[in-house]
């Protein structure tokens, strides 16, 4: 079998995610979900800042950089102007569940017609690793020295809580840390833009990923660590599905 | 043409339908609620987009996609409201992105209160978020001026790529007077290549993102945006200047009083004139350096508490003739007063006059 590129991937030299991210993965993923349902021709990918931003230098779509936190509004901006494009934001978990969770959250409760990627890394990757909303107990990160306590900054978000009654077309979180994981994480992907394009709504895919450099670990030893520990605390599934 | 009775605000909703725009995102706020009320049927039934947001800067960020992807579009709010704004202006700006954004300005800092108000001058002529930002701001005086001038701010947005204010207040958005609307235009959202709308197979995607990342001489494109600005949309009235002695400087509801000042005062033998904004930026220069010799004091009348326009005025006239400044806070100024004010200067009498 042999794999190809998604033509509207690129690869470019001197630019990049660090080694080990998942955002390179998400990327794919992506690129190759759009691909399969040959809708690249009017896809709008509206990106966030930070991290995300990097993907541009990879997509061929016409695309939007959105303030940070901000992807959502604006890809809702985008999709109310523009019914027949295939809209999707693409953020971070600082982006999706901190600055920018009121955008995040009323988005879906107007079931907006768009589909959001949140790539959740536990951390705010390009300013040097500080504590997310999505940060683990205990995890130690350059603004949680001594590791997340619960007693000063609560517990980690799971957005199934926030958004699992909502009225919305799709709610799924997938993880990047194996094989069998990342095949079922695009088939999420890939559903969650089937939704929009059957016009049922506002459809989400929370994506685990990992983060090397801001979790102080090798590449391999991150993979390891969703595995044992994150999909404990942030379990896999989907949590709405809903039919047309 | 035909004329009807509407309130400032609606006829600055209407006008801006009938100029084309077609998408609308606003968050309640008074004094500017007519507006977000009336669009809220009125977008829907012209074929355009209404949305309620949640917030003022969700506005902003969603009307960001919107006119990235091709639509006329518009937010309005007021001072506090506008304060939220400014994230997505830096970013429109940065991007080469056309938008409307009305402020129906109320008075003072933080909630403030909801009555007219001209506090918000150095906001939208110096703030407009982080970064080199200027604004094109229109200041209607007047319920057919506000209609005149949504309009054309449609019209600046898309001629220079890049957002456009309307500096309402509480008074003209709330008064009602006879207008005459725009003759109603239908645009589609493909007129711009630049727009986002899906790139085909071997074609370049488009891409809305901070310019200078893909520009090589971004700050010379600036600064030659603002330079076209400061050529070409200069705008003001000038009233009875031709030999005043004094001439006062106001905008907005201010300057409707000033006016009968000036009359009252020209009735009384004393020589007054008016410069009237109609673009806070670009500032009207042109206007200063065209006053006659006779005139030896500058006078703004502003309802601020501390002279903000008077700073504007002191530049473009090259700080040659002395400045005063009414400064009448939340209450609308008096004709009177203003004239005392002039009478004061020219004997060149401080006493009573803020500075």
């Amino acid at each position: 079998m042999i794999y190809e590129v998604p033509s509207r991937i690129k690869y470019t030299s001197g630019y990049g995610f660090c080694p080990g991210c998942g955002h390179g993965i998400a990327v794919r993923l992506i690129g190759e979900a759009l691909q399969e349902l040959a809708v690249e021709e009017k896809t709008i990918a509206v990106v966030d800042v930070a991290c995300c931003y990097l993907a541009f230098d990879n997509w061929q779509y016409d695309s939007i950089m959105a303030a940070h936190g901000r992807p959502v509004a604006t890809a809702v901006g985008v999709k109310r102007v523009r019914k027949d494009a295939t809209v999707f934001a693409y953020l971070g978990d600082g982006a999706a569940y901190s600055i920018g969770i009121a955008e995040t959250l009323h988005s879906a409760v107007r079931n907006e017609n768009i589909t959001v990627i949140t790539v959740n890394n536990g951390v705010f990757g390009m300013t040097g690793g500080q504590m997310a909303p999505t940060t683990l107990d205990g995890q130690v990160t350059s603004s949680t020295p001594g590791g997340r306590d619960p007693a000063r900054a609560g517990h980690p978000i799971h957005v199934e809580d926030l958004m699992g009654k909502l009225d919305i077309a799709y709610l799924a979180r997938g993880a990047l840390n194996s094989v069998p994981n990342i095949r079922r994480a695009k088939q999420y992907i890939k559903k969650a833009f089937m939704k929009q394009q059957q016009g049922l709504g506002y459809s989400y895919v929370e994506l685990l990923s990992p983060c090397p450099t801001n979790w102080g670990m090798e590449p391999l030893e991150a993979l390891e660590h969703i595995g044992g520990e994150v999909l404990k605390v942030y379990p896999a599934g989907e949590f709405i599905d809903r039919e047309g | 043409m035909e004329e009807i009775l509407m309130k400032g605000n609606e006829a600055l909703a209407e006008a801006a339908i009938r100029a084309g725009c077609n998408f609308y995102v606003g968050y309640p706020i008074t004094p500017q609620n007519e507006i977000l009320e009336y669009m809220c049927w009125r977008m829907e039934q012209s074929g355009g987009e209404f949305i309620q947001s949640e917030s003022e800067l969700a506005a902003v960020n969603i009307l960001l996609g919107a006119a990235a992807a091709g639509a006329r579009g518009m937010i309005s709010s007021s001072g506090p409201g506008f304060s939220l704004f400014q994230e997505g202006i830096s970013y429109l700006v940065a991007g080469d992105i056309p938008a409307v954004i009305v402020d129906v300005a109320r008075y003072g800092s933080g909630i403030g209160e909801i009555s007219q108000g001209q506090s918000d001058y150095g906001l939208v002529t110096r703030g407009n978020g982080h970064g080199d930002s200027h604004l094109i701001v229109l200041t209607p005086a007047g319920v057919q001026e506000t209609a005149d001038l949504t309009a054309l701010a449609f019209d600046l947005a898309e001629k220079y790529r890049h957002p456009v204010i309307i500096l309402s207040d509480a008074a003209i958005g709330q008064m009602m007077e006879p207008v005459s609307l725009p003759e109603p235009r239908k645009l589609g959202i493909d007129r711009f290549d630049w727009t986002v709308k899906g790139c085909k197979d071997g074609g370049k995607p488009r891409l809305i993102t901070n310019l200078f990342y893909y520009m090589d001489d971004y700050d010379s494109f600036l600064r030659g945006k603002y330079r076209a600005m400061r050529e070409n949309e200069q705008r003001w009235e000038s009233f009875r200047t031709e030999d005043a002695e004094l001439v006062i400087v106001a905008y907005g509801i201010s300057s409707r009083i000033a006016r009968e000042a000036v009359r009252d005062a020209r009735a009384a033998g004393l020589k007054l004139g008016m410069i009237r904004l109609i673009t806070a930026f670009p500032f009207p220069e042109k206007a200063f350096a065209a006053l006659p010799e006779s005139c030896r004091a500058l006078l703004t009348v502003e309802m601020s508490a501390i002279g903000q326009l008077a700073d504007d005025v002191r530049l473009a006239d090259r700080c040659r003739r002395e400045v005063g400044s009414v400064c009448t806070g939340i209450r609308v100024p008096e004709k009177e007063e203003i004239c005392a004010a002039a009478r004061a200067m020219l004997a060149g009498c401080e006493k009573g006059v803020a500075k």
